[in-house]
């Protein structure tokens, strides 16, 4: 078993020796040397969108200005540097992922659309009145509702999965709710809110014994955590590029190749097809099948280039550097008077979520904007999350690489201007 | 700091702290549940509204952040007594107000106590939070005759 990180270590032996120099770093990325409200701006909303790579623009740039054009149809040469592109793009994060193969890679607009994929070219010809789908207790509104239309079209029936106190997904709980009703897991790889890493590998194994596919929200794992989806052992890995220092609009889907194959088409339209005719259409074989229309190209070539770049910094130094700011942002924060934590998983990425006892989330939200801090407020497209730790909202801080200690230093001198007005 | 002592002035903290007509209204005729998916913000307007369209009493509960809360607790003061026509015109005064350029004079005059909210139309995000109540009033006003809701 060799997880991505490790197959990044394996070609860089010394990453982890080489010294995190996120000084350095923190110039690849344009926007993080701007003001905001006359303040150096302090960028901790990472769980909502990343920054990116002045390498990523760059890329974006160059298709635009070079090799523009559409893909899989024209013989002449623009189109061919594009398609090859966009399918080199494919390859990488193949590679990115550890699929077997670049064809078990659908690109689509992002997480969102990956679980909507699922669950109407997977899930729906499949589930009958009477079967469930299993989510958990911490997922994201899109991990949600998509199931629930699922459920409300055909009358399957939506089961959760519960979490403790500590915003772990309970183990126990979780093993109780399977069934052989159940059709399908659909879980996150970690916690947009809580931060908690699930523990993939182990709900697949328990999944797997009756024999239920794993759908995985990895739009918060991918950025935070080497993935390795043979590792995890799951059968569908989706994620977005805009949380991952690529595009908005772009993401990817990977699935199991018996089981894309298996799938009917999710959207009709060119690109997808063999051949069309009034009568019948053959399908287009593996990735394309899921991909209709002309496709987000630029969008694709930038997420190569976010996923070049990470692999260049290595995720497995991502990580460490990432964990020490988490553990360093936990201790500061948990000095703060009157601040309550919310997830205090043993494993997670570097979000931060609490609430402080003196002001809403909303006023905490203001007042660190005016003192230049960018974080999220509210239910964070995670009500049920909300109402299991008996709150209306939560401000939350979540990290990426480009941070520093400094910034969480900000955050905490912020705060102290919160309860210095509202406290 | 100016900044934020401009949004937060002491007026809003102090109906934050301590809001006035907070709790269900037992005589209630009228009530609406007004709902900011954006932030979870939560509340209700509870209101009497006379045969001839008087407002004669008015309060709100829930969980909100402290413009919003401020705001409703406001509202109520300012609305008690008022027709129904004139609630909705204070109602377009101040969504006016909150939503002017930010180099617009305030009318301070016809703001009146209203004016304390003039800081919120700098933060656009925050305008939903100062209109909560008001927009809840509104179709409270709209909404067909209850029965007085108790608190039993």
């Amino acid at each position: 078993m060799t997880t991505a990180v490790q197959a990044v270590a394996d070609v860089m032996p010394q990453a982890q020796a080489i010294p995190f120099d996120v000084d350095s770093v923190r110039r690849d990325f344009p926007i993080l040397g701007r003001a905001v409200r006359d303040r150096a701006l302090v960028y901790l909303d990472n769980a909502a969108t990343t920054q990116k790579p002045r390498s990523v623009i760059d890329a974006m740039d160059r298709y635009y200005e070079e090799e523009n054009s559409n893909i899989h149809r024209g013989v002449h040469l623009l189109s061919q540097q594009a398609t090859f592109a966009y399918e080199r793009a494919r390859g990488r994060i193949a590679k990115f992922v550890n699929a077997s193969e670049s064809a078990e890679i659908v690109f689509c607009r992002g997480t969102t659309e990956a679980v909507n994929l699922v669950a109407h070219a997977y899930a729906r010809p499949r589930v009958q009145a009477g079967d469930e789908i299993l989510v958990t207790h911490m997922e994201h509104h899109s991990n949600i509702v998509p199931w629930q239309m699922l459920c409300q079209a055909t009358g399957a029936k939506l089961t959760v999965a519960p979490v403790t106190d500590e915003g772990e997904l309970d183990l126990a709980g979780f093993a109780d709710k399977l069934s052989s009703r159940t059709r399908l897991v659909a879980v996150t790889h970690a916690s947009n809110v809580l931060g908690t890493i699930n523990p993939i590998r182990q709900l697949c194994d328990l999944a797997h014994k009756f024999d239920i596919p794993v759908f995985v929200d990895g739009a918060q794992g991918a950025p935070h955590l080497g993935v390795d989806v043979r590792a995890l052992g799951c059968d569908f890995y989706a994620f977005s590029g805009h949380k991952l220092f690529a595009p908005t609009g772009i993401g990817a889907l990977w699935g199991r190749r018996e089981l894309l194959e298996a799938m009917s088409p999710y959207e009709g339209g060119g690109s997808m097809i063999q051949s069309v005719t009034f009568e019948a259409t053959t399908f287009a074989e593996l990735p394309n099948k899921f991909e209709a229309g002309t496709p987000n190209i630029a969008g694709a070539i930038g997420l190569a280039a976010a996923v070049d770049y990470l692999n260049g910094l290595g995720m497995e130094r991502i990580a460490a550097y990432e964990d020490e700011l988490l553990v360093y942002a936990t201790e500061r924060l948990l000095a703060v008077d009157g601040l309550r934590l919310f997830g205090t998983a043993a494993n997670k990425v570097a979000v931060v979520a609490f609430a402080l006892d003196a002001a809403h989330p909303h006023d905490i939200g203001t007042i660190l904007d005016i003192e230049g801090v960018a974080v999220r407020t509210g239910h964070h497209c995670a009500q049920p999350l909300m109402q299991r730790f008996g709150v209306p909202a939560m401000a939350r801080a979540s990290f990426a690489f480009y941070n520093t200690r400094r910034e969480v230093d900000a955050l905490v001198s912020a705060l102290g201007k919160v309860r210095e007005i509202l406290g | 700091m100016s900044e934020l002592r401009e949004l937060y002035q002491q007026v809003i903290l102090d109906h934050n702290r301590k809001p006035h007509n907070f709790g269900p209204l037992d005589t209630a005729n009228r009530h609406q549940e007004g709902f900011n998916p954006l932030c979870g913000d939560h509340l209700h307007v509870y209101l009497r509204l006379s045969d001839d369209d008087v407002i004669e009493d008015i309060h709100f509960d829930g969980s909100g952040c402290a413009i919003s809360k401020a705001s409703a607790s406001l509202m109520t003061q300012l609305l008690k007594g008022c027709t129904a026509d004139e609630a909705r015109q204070r109602f377009a005064g101040f969504h006016a107000m909150v939503t002017a350029d930010n180099d617009a004079p305030v009318d301070l005059e016809a703001a009146g106590k209203l004016a304390v909210f003039s800081g919120v139309r700098e933060f656009p995000m925050r305008v939903k939070c100062a209109t909560l109540a008001w927009h809840t009033m509104k179709s409270a006003l709209d909404s067909e005759a209850t029965d007085p809701i108790t608190t039993e």
